[in-house]
């Protein structure tokens, strides 16, 4: 049976609590939030939790950074994960800079950047398409 | 130099579309654009295939880039499996791309042309470098060059319906958030393994497959990548995506995007995660087959009250997907190469199908129903098509369709499920309805008086017709398509990502 609380366990993965509680505030903001500059602060954050959750995992303590000095017994941090974040930064600056352009242009066409007006304004477009087509119903051919 | 083209295949496949997309920005000309993307895809296409009949034995290749050994390189890896995806998205590819050159005139200003192209072949580079890599953060970082692209391909509708943009903007939220879970996921892989390449992942896993890290990682992993492909409950991004982006986006999005994200699933839980995990045959059992099975239902049912037909075949696809999992979670060879088979069906039924809406959509302005009254008799290559996609699309013996529902129910039927292998029938009478809605209003009803609608030009006919002819070739001869899943099924039930021998290409250079 495993104890239900370690608190060993716990504490010795304070890292991993804390890019937890900012991963998931990230998310929540992304789904709670309506207005659509906020869902991408709340994206950034989301990824920002899980570059820290990879840096944090690379590092070894009392590791110095990977670079190949006299001693060959120096101990060092693993910067494969480091090197991955990298990329992964970039992903998320592209990320980012395409999702703010977008915003951009939904202002410019909707006037807008409230989820729910965008939503209303998409609803309503569908609307009309529906009435549309009840208006003008066409006949049906003789099957004969 | 015929040996440096076999020698570098794999690499070439992905480095000539990637060259090609700055290549369109420097000479900023759309038709030399339009020259220089086509024909990489079409060189990419022809390596492909050169590749599948390499490896469709179960050989596989190893190509090292730069000449560096994995695990610490990174690896090209081409077995049965993804040389059949690699060939189906770049055959895809390369006729929306020849689609594409009359569909986006009426769609999107000329001006954006150029960007069009380069956009286009940076998302086939990005699906064809997830489906063909060895190595998993390379998995993401190509999703992410094809995902960001097709945000952009899918915004560029807005010109001609502004939904575009939100619908854009629902992807790049739900695509972003998807796959950042899979990168959390490859996080815990990586941190119990200490390595990247599925290779050698797929030999380390076994050892710690008690670990809560690693089944913290293979859910993250499924639920990622579960959000690209749209299993039922995370679709809520692709029927937006697929009805409001330009006619050629949705013939090449709903042929291939779910598809190739569908192969990195299999490739985790199958080669990765071999089957004999515990907790993964519990997955299937109790979570995607329960889904795929609601998918296949409620996706057609609403497809089936859709008035826009491009968001009708976007909820059908959403069905469709539902399919392939379904022969998934069958968890037999049989049931995989089902899988497979419908993949490759349902891409060329589906592209065919969005290019005809695309064509109708290219002479009326309009997806709407309604608009098409009548327009069997207008436009009768068009709509002949639309019947013959449908068809495929019921899976009706003597098309495309019917060879996989017939492959996934005998591999219900092997497991002795017969109600699955009825459920799959009937979830195909829901695909008669809500093909029958359109058949009806294009051949029985009185077309609006005033209207005279031509048949579509040659340019969007003869490439919709290549796909509709190859779902009624590939029906009649369902040889090919079923040794070739098998195959691939066979090999990837076994677990790793070996094969019958390993050629290793790309070290000679060295």
């Amino acid at each position: 049976m495993e104890r239900i609380f370690d608190a060993e366990f716990a504490l010795g993965h304070m890292n991993y609590w804390l890019f937890v509680i900012l991963m998931m505030t990230g998310l929540y903001i992304v789904v709670a939030r309506g207005n659509l500059l906020k869902k991408i602060v709340g994206l950034n954050l989301f990824q920002v939790a899980v570059f820290m959750l990879y840096i944090s995992m690379g590092k070894i303590a009392g590791g110095t950074a990977p670079i190949l000095i006299d001693n060959p017994d120096q101990l060092y941090s693993n910067p494969l994960p480091h090197v991955l974040i990298l990329t992964a930064i970039v992903v998320g600056v592209a990320t980012t800079s395409l999702g703010l352009a977008l915003i951009v242009r939904i202002n410019e066409t909707y006037g807008t950047i409230e989820e729910d007006e965008v939503l209303e304004i998409d609803h309503q477009m569908y609307a009309a398409e529906v009435a549309e087509m009840n208006k003008n119903k066409p006949v049906k051919t003789d099957a004969a | 130099m015929l040996s440096f083209f076999s020698a570098h295949s794999p690499l070439l496949a992905i480095v000539i579309p990637l060259l090609a997309a700055p290549l369109c920005m420097v000479f900023g000309n759309k038709s030399v654009a339009f020259v220089i993307s086509f024909l990489a895809a079409a060189a990419s296409f022809a390596l492909s295939v050169f590749m599948l009949l390499w490896v469709k034995d179960g050989t596989v290749l190893s190509y090292h880039i730069g000449g560096w050994a994995p695990p610490l390189g990174i690896e090209y890896r081409v077995d049965t499996a993804n040389a059949f995806v690699l060939s189906i998205v770049s055959a895809i590819g390369m006729l929306a791309l020849s689609y594409a050159r009359t569909s986006i005139t009426t769609e999107i200003n000329e001006k954006h042309h150029t960007l069009f192209y380069a956009c286009f072949i940076m998302c086939f580079t990005g699906l064809m470098g997830v489906t063909i890599t060895g190595d998993a953060f390379n998995i993401f970082v190509f999703l992410e060059i094809s995902s960001l692209s097709t945000y952009t391909l899918v915004a560029l509708g807005a010109e001609k319906d502004k939904r575009a943009l939100s619908a854009a903007y629902d992807y790049l939220i739900l695509g972003t958030i998807g796959a950042t879970f899979f990168v959390i996921g490859l996080g815990f892989i990586y941190m119990a393994t200490g390595t990247l390449n599925l290779h050698d992942l797929s030999q380390r896993l076994p050892e710690i497959s008690d670990s809560r890290t690693v089944r913290a990682g293979f859910a993250l992993i499924v639920i990622g990548m579960g959000l690209k492909v749209a299993i039922y409950p995370l679709h809520r991004w692709l029927p937006g995506a697929y009805t409001y982006s330009p006619s050629a986006v949705s013939v090449f999005l709903a042929a291939t995007a779910t598809k190739v994200a569908l192969y990195v699933i299999i490739r985790f839980m199958f080669s990765v995660y071999s089957k004999d995990f515990a907790f993964e045959a519990i997955t299937f059992q109790y979570v995607i087959l329960p889904l795929a099975l609601i998918a296949m239902f409620a996706a057609a049912f609403v497809a089936a009250y859709q008035i826009n037909i491009k968001r009708m075949l976007a909820y059908s696809s959403v069905s469709q997907i539902g399919y392939m999992l379904l022969g998934l979670s069958i968890l037999n060879v049989e049931g995989v190469s089902g899988a497979f088979v419908h993949m490759f069906n349902h891409a060329i039924t589906k592209g065919a199908l969005f290019m005809a809406i695309g064509a109708i959509v290219f002479r009326t302005g309009s997806a709407l129903l309604p608009n098409m009254a009548g327009l069997g008799k207008q436009m009768p290559w068009t709509s002949a098509a639309i019947v013959v996609g449908g068809l495929s699309l019921i899976g009706i013996p003597g098309t495309a369709g019917f060879v996989s529902k017939w492959v996934l129910m005998s591999a219900a039927f092997e497991r002795e499920w017969w109600p699955i292998a009825l459920l799959i029938v009937a979830s195909s009478l829901i695909a008669v309805v809500y093909i029958w809605r359109v058949v009806e209003v294009l051949y029985l009803q009185a077309p609006a008086k005033e209207s005279v609608v031509q048949e579509a030009p040659l340019s969007l006919l003869v490439p919709t017709w290549i796909l509709i002819i190859a779902t009624i070739v590939f029906g009649l001869y369902a040889d090919f398509a079923i040794s070739i899943s098998t195959t691939a099924a066979e090999y990837i039930m076994q677990g790793g990502f070996g094969g019958k021998e390993v050629i290793i290409l790309g070290v000679e250079g060295r």
